[in-house]
């Protein structure tokens, strides 16, 4: 595929708001998790929470958008001069042909949850305050951010549970080599909410300490509300810029929300995402695991991961540090790819005590510094919805 | 961007199916508004297809029939889903059980909440490792997904599924979000006119909002206007009379595709 440019990104979590504070955070080692006190969630888990979102007023002439998701999406987008480099971009290309495509899996859905708590007693009628398209619909997330940028080109949501905003770069890049728009921005947002927290503890995959992906004792993910986006262009705007050098896509075709035990999907989405970028596994300098901590991920996707690349090349999941992200999983890792990239910093896992034995790549315990010059980034979802992305340095 | 369709697939109230459907949609027979029969289908083994819920079920019907016509292994072509509402039954009894003390969702509601669920049995059904995405664009979903399938067909010069679906939410979203019916349908689209492709569609993306021209039929024009996946019958009726036009879909109140759609025999 076509080299897309990447001049600008902006980036929250439970480690911070923007660049900065989250390449600070990864670098000290030091985690966004904390034990669930969640609305009034009663679960036993730790939860990458991002402060400041209770008090968080939208723009007034979107108000009719406000939930928890889009508070994110608005936070983020003012992080990092992401909104002010946007504004450049639509002098640039003009409104009209920028598309927005952002993942998400649950949009404003802790709306709809309380909504329905306040229910009439007696005609079970959600309240007249609850607007359904600009906060429950998926299509709330691309909508919103549509408006607040003020673009007018394609828009969609990409909603495949927890591959969403990594698969946002592939649907941009082909919109964009169809001609349909001439730049695109992509993201993902999610947002803690009751049906993830109590959906994951019925599955038993929520872990009852900080998430510990690649540990022999590992059992189940932290879940985390972030929000990620970048702006993708055709021509580098400057010289030190990071690029999207390929994308790949692949279904498990097994089962709804375990990952096939051998990692078929996984290792055809990696592989294909070399086959676009025109590399080798030896080109690549670093992976950013999916590594969720669940015990059926981590051994398929480390499976996949070794049969092509061996032990030599190092990789560690960064869920120890944000959690999972979910639907804003793909576009925050990308992101931290892209950091590792820029800013030579390959970050290790955290939370991790004794690396499972029969997992077999080189996953980092501890941060290291290097050139990096090329990072694969994982991201896996329910469905067996599988997609991995390639970041390099420009040449 | 050009693509070829090589097969149609529909369900919906009276609308059984594309051979059946055609000439009500062509305007040469009277459409009966009825109840959508969902075929309980064979795709999936049937305790699989106990645990899903109706929009699987349409999904899965519609791609199904699309693909016999189009004479094309599923397994080995990528798909697009799309839908406003997902599985709306699931989202309705998921938000029950969390406003009340219990709040124990059960497993199998929750892994079929994501909106690719579809997708997820679908590839699991077919057999289809290839790439496959889940959309959502609201009232502007089915062209949303059009505009992306087409894009991937042009791009990447592959064959690709078009599966749209919706399915009406209980109350009391129902009151807040009217979809009125059950309906599915399905696009099998190509890059080159191989044997099976029956119409050329030129699609463009186009700024400004757009007049989208009526059905022949009013009860087939207010169906497509309460259900979001059957935004697509404006194009379905064009493909049915096999004749040359040009067909407008409103994508959001900014934009929208423009669709030519040419007799390919």
């Amino acid at each position: 595929m076509q080299a897309l440019a990447i001049n600008h990104f902006s980036i929250i979590n439970s480690l911070g708001a923007g660049v900065a504070a989250i390449e600070a955070a990864l670098r000290s080692g030091r985690s966004g998790l904390s034990a669930c006190h969640f609305e009034t969630a009663t679960l036993d888990t730790w939860i990458g929470q991002v402060a400041g979102l209770d008090e968080l007023q939208l723009r007034t002439d979107l108000a009719a958008y406000d939930c928890r998701n889009n508070r994110l999406a608005q936070r983020g987008l003012e992080l990092d001069g992401f909104t002010s480099a946007i504004a450049v971009a639509r002098e640039q290309y003009g409104a009209p042909r920028i598309g927005v495509f952002m993942g998400t899996s649950t949009s404003g859905i802790l709306q709809t949850e309380q909504a329905y708590r306040r229910r009439d007693a007696h005609t079970n009628a959600l309240p007249a305050d609850f607007c359904y398209a600009e906060t429950q619909n998926s299509f709330s997330l691309a909508d919103f951010v549509q408006r607040y940028l003020g673009l007018r080109g394609p828009a969609f949501v990409v909603s495949s549970a927890c591959s969403s905003s990594a698969k946002v770069f592939g649907h941009a890049a082909r919109m964009m080599a169809a001609g349909i728009c001439d730049a695109a921005v992509v993201g993902g947002v999610d947002s803690l909410c009751l049906t993830t927290l109590y959906g994951f503890n019925s599955l038993g995959l929520t872990s009852k300490t900080p998430c510990r992906p690649y540990d022999r004792d590992r059992d189940g993910i932290s879940i985390g509300e972030g929000a990620g986006f970048a702006l993708l262009e055709k021509m580098p705007a400057r010289a030190n810029t990071i690029r999207l050098l390929g994308v790949g896509e692949s279904c498990d075709a097994y089962h709804m929300s375990t990952p096939h035990p051998e990692g078929r999907g996984a290792r055809l989405a990696m592989q294909q995402a070399l086959a676009a970028a025109g590399l080798t596994p030896a080109d690549i300098d670093y992976i950013n695991l999916h590594g969720t901590a669940t015990k059926a991920n981590d051994a398929s996707e480390d499976k996949a991961v070794y049969e092509l690349f061996g032990a030599a090349t190092p990789a560690s999941s960064t869920k120890g540090a944000t959690g999972h992200l979910l639907g804003a999983a793909g576009i925050s890792e990308a992101i931290i790819s892209m950091l590792a990239i820029e800013r030579g910093l390959l970050p290790g896992g955290l939370h991790t005590q004794n690396i499972d034995s029969t997992l077999h790549s080189n996953y980092l315990l501890e941060n290291k510094d290097a050139p990096v010059r090329r990072v694969l980034s994982n991201s896996f979802g329910f469905g067996g919805s599988n997609c991995s992305l390639i970041f390099g340095a420009s040449e | 961007m050009r693509v070829f369709v090589e097969g149609v697939g529909l369900l919906g109230p009276g609308l059984n199916g594309w051979p059946t459907s055609r000439a009500m949609l062509a305007g040469e027979a009277q459409y009966v508004l009825s109840s959508a029969i969902v075929p309980a289908g064979n795709l999936l083994p049937a305790a699989e297809r106990r645990r899903t819920g109706l929009p699987v079920k349409l999904a899965l019907a519609a791609g199904q029939e699309a693909f016999v016509h189009a004479g094309r292994d599923a397994a080995l072509t990528a798909s697009v889903f799309t839908s406003s509402a997902g599985d709306g039954e699931n989202l309705h009894h998921i938000c029950t059980t969390l406003a009340s003390p219990e709040r124990e969702i059960s497993p199998t509601r929750f892994h079929n909440s994501v909106h690719n669920a579809p997708a997820g049995y679908w590839s699991i059904a077919t057999r289809a490792q290839t790439a496959s995405t889940s959309l959502c664009a609201h009232d502007a979903s089915f062209a949303a997904g059009l505009l992306d399938a087409a894009a991937q067909v042009a791009v990447d010069g592959i064959a690709v599924a078009l599966i749209a679906y919706d399915q009406p939410y209980p109350e009391p979203l129902h009151s807040v979000r009217p979809i009125d019916a059950s309906f599915g349908a399905a696009l099998v689209l190509a890059p080159r006119a191989g044997e099976h492709a029956f119409a050329a569609l030129d699609i463009s993306f186009e700024s400004g909002p757009a007049e989208v021209g009526r059905l022949m039929d009013d009860d087939l024009d207010a169906l497509s206007g309460r259900v979001p996946a059957a935004r697509c019958l404006p194009l379905l009726a064009v493909l049915a009379r096999d004749t040359t036009a040009i067909v407008v879909l409103a994508y959001g109140d900014k934009n929208h595709l423009r669709i030519e759609v040419t007799p390919w025999h």
